[in-house]
């Protein structure tokens, strides 16, 4: 099962260099100290520089993050409470179409989502800028949340939250002090998941944001559009490096619990 | 726990509630259907159960025994009928404001919580100081023989470790009512007599009423005020332990409790509530008593307890019922041997003695032709 054929290196490469060469030229390029982007000209930092000097920019990521901080928060609560009530709630009339309608936004193109928003808030005359964009964006975040968090809430055992009722907690306290510490973990993979979406939407953004309120994807897709400069190529080099640290800092959190869980348990055995 | 006293069996014995008119019940179930679905689990049941006693619901898988708990803790509202509590009727009583506790059948221990804060669980939601739930969660430990496992998360001690757990946890707060689903299963024989003992130490002291779910028939005899026997959701016979081992209402509940013959046969009434039962073609009838008026012809079964039949080479001419027969096999259990003996009509019937004399000096054995003996009071005879 395990040799290393000569099939599996040639796939396994392709396979790699089909997902990190456009990104590996990015990064290189961004390094780079001509202009021209297509032409090396010797290895310089000197766009990280001139891109701290971007007012615009640095606008841009400040209003992207307190949209995504925001959004994801909210859109966790939201989605949080959603899931439960449907996996909790049982069997009521129309309980199918309600949890249809909760993932409908998963398969939605964002366009439609887009505009539909664009529409409303015209319509009931709300001005576009921040707030928009994070309801927005909680908006299509939170069915995500939703599935994360019901797929966990599906295999918690019931009985763990009627006993904290049976030992005189009100619902709220079963849900705080037994629901919520066991489901953390997908809570909290579902707020890391609105938090990327919210960073990296376009289209959504594109639709809800107003004049002051342009999010680093806007930023990044409109400056293309005028040619790639060697600052965009930091930028999104900088971003690499961001989303980098989060997966990885995610990935050992999980990881250091599931060791910590092994060595406990060895150390049961032991004594 | 170290010293597992003797019950007070004396003391148990002059408790009867039930027999007195003029008490009042705990639990009162009053025609109580519980439906899943179509599906009947609980049977218009109707059941009174009184402060102190010790309550336990024997049945098979499935009959309905952790439903009945359920909706005492009010996880479950019946369909159908109403439960009183200390007179009150429970029907939307939430379950945190019912002054029952329950240890759930698969434990339901908290896996973020370590075993002292599972057991303190209850007690901080009673809002008692903090010194006094510290003091009460020690002596819930040492009850339970954990407090070198304080700190242990649930999933890091054995299973019978957890059982314990959340039997501590359940007692913790000293509840009116405490409900155990199969509280000592998981437990080793010795361990589960303590605990037995320990458990109705608790209620003479505490006067807490306890309902348990048991599988174990020994337990139920040996901590039972009384005893219920479920089937598919209805309640067969309610009676104290020795009533239901010796004066069983029915097959189901001679063969649920203990090891026992059945025999059917045709009644003849021979006056004084003793009967003939003609058995078999050509055999002499057996002799049995009962209370029930039968007619002649009437079908019934006896019922025989192995322990109540003896065995012996020569025919005992003193005894009301003797069977010849030849042994089929013998079961050596240490303390005492069960015979199974084939009658003519290929029927085996069990006899148990007790092995007074060393095993080499036995002097029946297989394929030996014997006779089977019973006085005329031991057997019941029954008509389902
Ligand atoms: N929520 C439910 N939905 C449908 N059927 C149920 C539900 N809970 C219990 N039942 C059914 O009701 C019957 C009684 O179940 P219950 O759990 O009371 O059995 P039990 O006597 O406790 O059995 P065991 O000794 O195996 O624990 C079973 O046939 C079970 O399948
Ligand atoms: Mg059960």
């Amino acid at each position: 099962m395990n040799r290393f054929s000569w099939f599996n290196a040639t796939s396994l490469t392709l396979g790699f260099a089909f997902l990190y060469l456009p990104m590996v030229i990015l990064v290189i390029y961004s390094f780079n100290e001509s202009k021209l982007v297509t032409v090396w000209a010797g290895f310089s930092t000197r766009w990280y520089g001139e891109l701290l000097q971007n007012d615009a920019f640095l606008d841009a990521a400040w209003v992207t993050l307190r949209v995504a901080v925001f959004s994801s928060t909210l859109a966790t609560v939201l989605g949080t409470m959603a899931a439960y009530v449907l996996v909790r709630a049982g069997r009521f009339p129309g309980r199918t179409l309600f949890s249809g309608m909760i993932y409908a936004p998963l398969v939605m193109p964002e366009v439609i989502t887009g505009l539909s928003l664009l529409l409303l808030f015209i319509g009931i005359g709300l001005d576009r800028g921040i707030l928009t964009i994070v309801l927005a964006h909680t908006t299509f975040s939170m069915c995500y949340v939703s599935v994360v968090v019901s797929s966990r809430l599906v295999s918690f055992d019931r009985s763990l939250e009627e006993a904290a009722l049976d030992l005189g907690a009100t619902p709220f306290d079963a849900f705080r002090l037994v629901t919520l510490p066991i489901i953390a973990p997908a809570v909290i993979s579902g707020w890391l998941l609105a938090f990327t979406l919210s960073l990296d939407d376009l289209v959504i953004a594109s639709f809800t944001s107003g004049p002051s309120s342009t999010t680093l994807p806007i930023k990044i897709f409109s400056a293309v559009r005028l040619g790639v400069s060697p600052e965009i190529n930091a930028l999104s080099t900088i971003l690499i490096g961001i989303v980098t640290i989060g997966v990885i800092t995610a990935s050992l959190v999980s990881k250091r619990a599931v060791i910590r869980r092994q060595r406990e348990e060895q150390a049961a055995f032991q004594t | 726990m170290a010293q597992a006293t003797k019950p007070q069996r004396a003391k148990a014995e002059a408790f009867a509630p039930w027999q007195d008119a003029s008490t009042r019940p705990l639990i009162e179930f009053r025609g109580v259907t519980k439906r899943f679905g179509t599906f009947t689990a609980i049977d218009d049941i109707s059941l009174d159960i009184y402060a102190k006693e010790f309550f336990a619901l024997l049945g098979p898988s499935g009959c309905g025994k952790t439903t009945l708990m359920r909706m005492l803790g009010g996880f479950e509202t019946p369909t159908e009928g109403t439960i009183l509590l200390d007179g009150q009727d429970v029907a939307g009583v939430p379950p945190n404001r019912r002054a029952t506790n329950m240890m759930f059948q698969s434990y339901a221990l908290f896996p973020h919580l370590d075993i002292a804060e599972n057991i303190a669980f209850g007690l901080r939601r009673a809002k008692i100081p903090k010194d006094q739930i510290a003091a009460r969660v020690d002596e819930m430990l040492k009850l339970v023989q954990l407090t070198p496992y304080r700190s242990r998360k649930p999933h890091q001690v054995s299973g019978g470790q957890r059982q314990r757990v959340a039997l501590a946890r359940a007692l913790a707060r000293a509840p009116k009512l405490l409900l155990l689903d199969e509280p000592l299963g998981a437990l080793d024989k010795k361990l589960r007599q303590e605990t037995q003992f320990e458990l109705m130490d608790i209620q003479e002291k505490t006067g807490t009423t306890f309902v348990i779910v048991t599988h174990d028939q020994e337990e139920a005899m040996t901590v039972a005020s009384r005893v219920a026997v479920m089937d598919h959701g209805k309640l067969v016979q309610v009676a104290t332990p020795d009533a239901i081992y010796e004066t069983p209402n029915s097959t189901y509940v001679a063969d649920f409790i203990g090891d026992v013959n059945i025999i059917e046969g045709a009644a003849t009434p021979l006056g004084e509530g003793r009967y003939e039962i003609h058995w078999a073609e050509g055999a002499t009838p057996l002799i049995g008593t009962t209370d029930e008026a039968l007619a002649t012809g009437a079908k019934v079964y006896l019922a025989i307890r192995p322990e109540k039949v003896a065995i012996s080479t020569e025919n005992p001419e003193s005894r009301a019922n003797a069977v010849p027969g030849t042994v089929h096999d013998i079961a050596y259990l240490g303390n005492i041997s069960t015979y199974h003996v084939e009658l003519a009509n290929g029927a085996i019937v069990k006899a148990q003695t007790a092995n007074t004399h060393r095993i080499a000096r036995r002097d029946i054995t297989w394929d030996d032709p014997v006779w089977l003996s019973w006085t005329d009071t031991a057997g019941v005879v029954l008509t389902r």
